[in-house]
Order: C-alpha cells, then sequence, then structure tokens
C-alpha cells in the first residue's frame, strides 16, 4: 500500500467505498444469544453510583485546590480535578454516546452533554463521528478518528498529551460551528438535519468559554479556567495514555478487531477513568455491552481473543517500537497471536479484498 | 398482501425478537413488553444491519452496531444515528402460531 490518504474525500476514502470495505461485515466470536442478552442488560445502579462519586469527587478536589489557591499546595488537588475532567470525560462521553452508560435515556444525555462540553466536542457532531468510528474502524479515509496516523507524527502524539493539538484544533471550528453549522469535512457524516442542532451546541459552549474568560479577567486571575478549560490541558494525560493503546500500531484496512484494537489489562484506577473501555476489541466486537459488563464479555470470548497487554506499561512497550518502525516503513504492524482455541484470522477476508493491497505483518 | 406463517408463539422469548427471511427480504419478529407480537423490516435503516442481533427494551429495539433505536410498534426511529423509520407489518396470532402479512 502506498502513502495513505486520511482525508475524508481523498483517494483511500474513494477505493474504500468502491472495493467494498466499508460495506464489509465484521468478524464476530460466537456467543449464544441468551448469554449476549444477559450481557447487554441495562440498568442505571452502576452508572449512578459512578456518576455521583466522579462529580463528588470533582467538586471537592476543585473546592480544595480554589481554597489553598494560589499556593503550591493546591496543585495535587488540582492534578486530581484535571484529570477527572480531562480524561475521564472522555469515557463519560464514549459511553454514552453508546446509549449504554444508564437505561434510562434523559440520564444518558445529561451525562453526554456535560461531558462532552468538558472533553471540548460538540456533541451533535461527534456522536456522528464515533458511529462512523464503530462502523469502519480504522479504515484509512473513511473512519474520522484515527488516533494515530501513519508515519505517526510523534511531536503532535506528545503535544497532544497536554491536549494541545485538539484545544488548538477545538476553537476555530467551535467559532466556525456556531457560526454556519458543521465544517464541510463534518457534513460528511453529519445528517443535514442535524445541522441546526450543531450550530445551537457550539453557541451554548462558546457563550460558556467567554464567560468564563470574562469573569477571569474581572477577576484578575485564572482561577475561573483552572475550573473551566484548562483542565482539558493539564489533565488530558491520562485519556491520551489509554486512547493511544485501543488502535495504536495495530492494523488498518481490516475488518476483524482482534487485528486493529487492543485490550489491556489495568489497575482499577484507571478502569475507573476510563471506564473499562481498556476492554476495547470486545467493544468493538459487542458495542451494545455496558461498560460494567466488559470484564464478564471478556471472560466469555477470551478464548477467542489474542491474549490481553497485562499493563499499560506492557502495552506500550508492544505499540511505542511499532510506530517507531511505521516513522519508515508505514506498512508495518503488530499482528498478535491467537490462542489455540480461537478461530484463525480470515487472511482471505484481508488479502482479497478487490482493490485493496494486503498489509504487511510483523514477521 | 398475504398472511405467511412466520413461527409459533413459543418461538420468541418475552421481550425478544427473531429474524425471519422470506422471498430475499428479511424480517423482525418481536414479541412485545405486553406480550403481543409485532413485526418490522429485519434491517436497520442506517447501515443495513440485522436487528435480530439486537436488544429489546420495552417497546425498543436497539440496533446491535450503532445503537439506534427504534419503536416497533410504529417503526418510529427514536435515537441516532438511526433518522429514518423502520417499515412495520400487520401481525396476528392464529393457533399459537404468529403471522405476519408481508408482500
Amino acid at each position: 500500500m502506498g502513502k495513505r490518504d486520511y482525508s475524508l474525500f481523498g483517494a483511500d476514502a474513494k477505493q474504500a467505498v468502491e472495493s467494498g470495505l466499508t460495506a464489509a461485515e465484521w468478524y464476530h466470536s460466537d456467543l449464544p444469544r441468551k448469554t449476549m442478552k444477559d450481557l447487554m442488560a441495562r440498568g442505571d445502579s452502576p452508572a449512578i453510583r459512578d456518576t455521583l462519586l466522579l462529580y463528588g469527587l470533582m467538586i471537592a478536589f476543585a473546592a480544595t485546590g480554589t481554597a489553598l489557591w494560589p499556593t503550591w499546595w493546591s496543585v495535587p488537588f488540582w492534578l486530581a480535578y484535571g484529570v477527572l475532567y480531562g480524561s475521564a470525560s472522555d469515557s463519560r462521553w464514549h459511553e454514552c454516546s453508546h446509549g449504554t452508560a444508564f437505561r434510562t435515556p434523559w440520564m444518558n444525555n445529561a451525562v453526554y452533554e456535560i461531558a462532552s462540553f468538558m472533553i471540548m466536542r460538540n456533541s451533535a457532531t461527534w456522536c456522528w463521528s464515533h458511529a462512523r468510528h464503530h462502523s469502519e474502524t480504522y479504515i484509512v479515509g473513511r473512519d474520522p478518528e484515527i488516533a494515530v496516523m501513519r508515519p505517526p507524527e510523534m511531536t503532535k502524539l506528545m503535544l497532544n498529551f497536554f491536549g494541545i493539538i485538539d484545544v488548538i484544533r477545538f476553537f476555530p471550528t467551535l467559532i466556525q460551528n456556531a457560526l454556519a453549522g458543521p465544517t464541510a469535512a463534518e457534513r460528511t457524516f453529519v445528517p443535514q438535519s442535524e445541522w441546526a442542532k450543531v450550530r445551537r451546541v457550539a453557541q451554548v459552549h462558546l457563550a460558556i468559554y467567554a464567560a468564563t474568560l470574562v469573569l477571569a479577567v474581572w477577576a484578575g486571575s485564572i482561577l475561573p479556567l483552572m475550573v473551566i478549560g484548562l483542565p482539558r490541558i493539564y489533565g488530558a494525560w491520562h485519556h491520551v495514555m489509554t486512547g493511544l493503546l485501543q488502535h495504536g500500531g495495530l492494523a488498518d484496512n481490516v475488518i476483524d478487531h482482534r487485528l486493529n484494537s487492543r485490550t489491556v489489562l489495568m489497575n482499577p484506577v484507571s478502569r475507573f477513568i476510563y471506564w473499562n473501555m481498556n476492554y476495547h476489541v470486545e467493544h468493538h466486537m459487542f458495542p451494545m455491552v455496558p461498560y460494567h459488563a466488559l470484564p464478564r464479555l471478556h471472560e466469555a470470548i477470551k478464548a477467542d481473543l489474542p491474549a490481553p497487554n497485562r499493563s499499560i506499561a506492557g502495552a506500550f512497550r508492544e505499540m511505542w517500537p511499532a510506530l517507531r518502525r511505521q516513522l519508515t516503513y508505514e506498512d508495518y504492524f503488530v499482528k498478535r497471536d491467537l490462542p489455540a482455541t480461537a478461530k484463525p484470522y480470515r487472511e482471505d477476508f484481508h488479502q482479497y479484498v478487490p482493490g485493496m493491497t494486503a498489509p504487511k505483518a510483523a514477521e | 398482501m398475504p398472511w405467511t406463517d412466520a413461527c409459533a408463539t413459543g418461538d420468541i422469548d418475552a421481550e425478544d425478537l427473531i429474524r425471519f427471511d422470506r422471498g430475499g427480504a428479511t424480517y423482525a419478529i418481536y414479541h412485545g413488553a405486553d406480550g403481543k407480537f409485532y413485526a418490522t423490516a429485519g434491517l436497520c435503516t442506517h447501515e443495513n444491519v440485522h436487528l435480530c442481533d439486537g436488544l429489546v427494551l420495552d417497546f425498543m429495539i436497539e440496533c446491535p452496531k450503532h445503537n439506534g433505536q427504534f419503536d416497533y410498534r410504529t417503526g418510529e426511529a427514536k435515537r441516532a444515528p438511526v433518522c429514518v423509520n423502520l417499515k412495520t407489518f400487520p401481525v396476528k396470532v392464529e393457533d399459537n402460531r404468529v403471522l405476519i402479512e408481508v408482500p
């Protein structure tokens, strides 16, 4: 495969459609219907518990940070608040965009809107972007949420641990959305019926940021921005760290999530922040299963999946050398071994899609 | 349109659905939360995914691919990313058989 074109209007996007890759059927592990129904079952209790804990901790950390402001003693509290604001909001945005966090729709919608604001995403745009990510996961030119493109842009990846690139991109888009609705690229996946909503949401977000900025100027202090806005920068590191591991260094242009997604076992604190999205192969294969049931889903299908990475550090040890190799050899990717109990990767799925060239796996 | 014998009433668990194929078309048949039976087109209007692998929540069917929801009694699209309503079909039960009126 030649140089990849990640534009949603580019040559790879056109080729993916023409080759039939975008309409292909993805691999799923077999599970009895009764087991699946049990795993998919919805409830409010787990997410209410976790949401009260999350918002309670955020209020406590922000209040303590404010009380200790501007001494250095406030720093640990801002760092803790920042991770919950700038990283836990990513997983809440994600789960609620699927509608799987709560059984009660208004609870999903409320947490989704709050999380979208904190993570700096237009709630009316990004649910559509994420639908495409699930339809065409890491299909070059089609998936608008490819976090690690090839060759990887290491400087941008590092800057994004502090949210720099995301925030720099966010505000011009926010202003454009507030004035004229979705951008041209966004209009490729947001239906026209939703364009007015994109504009309204952007106007609300813009008004909140403007009010916060005015308050900061009036008070002569950045304290209001420490509560709203800046935590997206100083607390972004955790969601970037876990987000890179979702697909980084793995295959693209395939239709088997075992090849392009990574499950990583993590400590309980990271799993709370990340809301169990460390079970990422399982989530992509069965997006209807709520976050709290993913560990059970993992147990149910692990015999059909590559062994999970045992820790965040272990996953980085696998991914990072692959990204470095992709700097000079774009087609390189990590192909994990399947256990003997698993159905084999269907090489024919990936080698004979008309018009597409098979990616090159690691030796 | 003729009535077609689709399945036995006992073939579908309460608050669940099955897939029924006939004449090159695919349908979804539901055993609703009210004990009644319903029928809709079998594919999601968003991306042609079979709804039979989805989840029945009260009177909603949730698509297994993107979690879009329809009211399976009326076919109304209720939750993004689905925007286009689902076609519904008349259903009746006779002698413990579920009959649907389809082309």
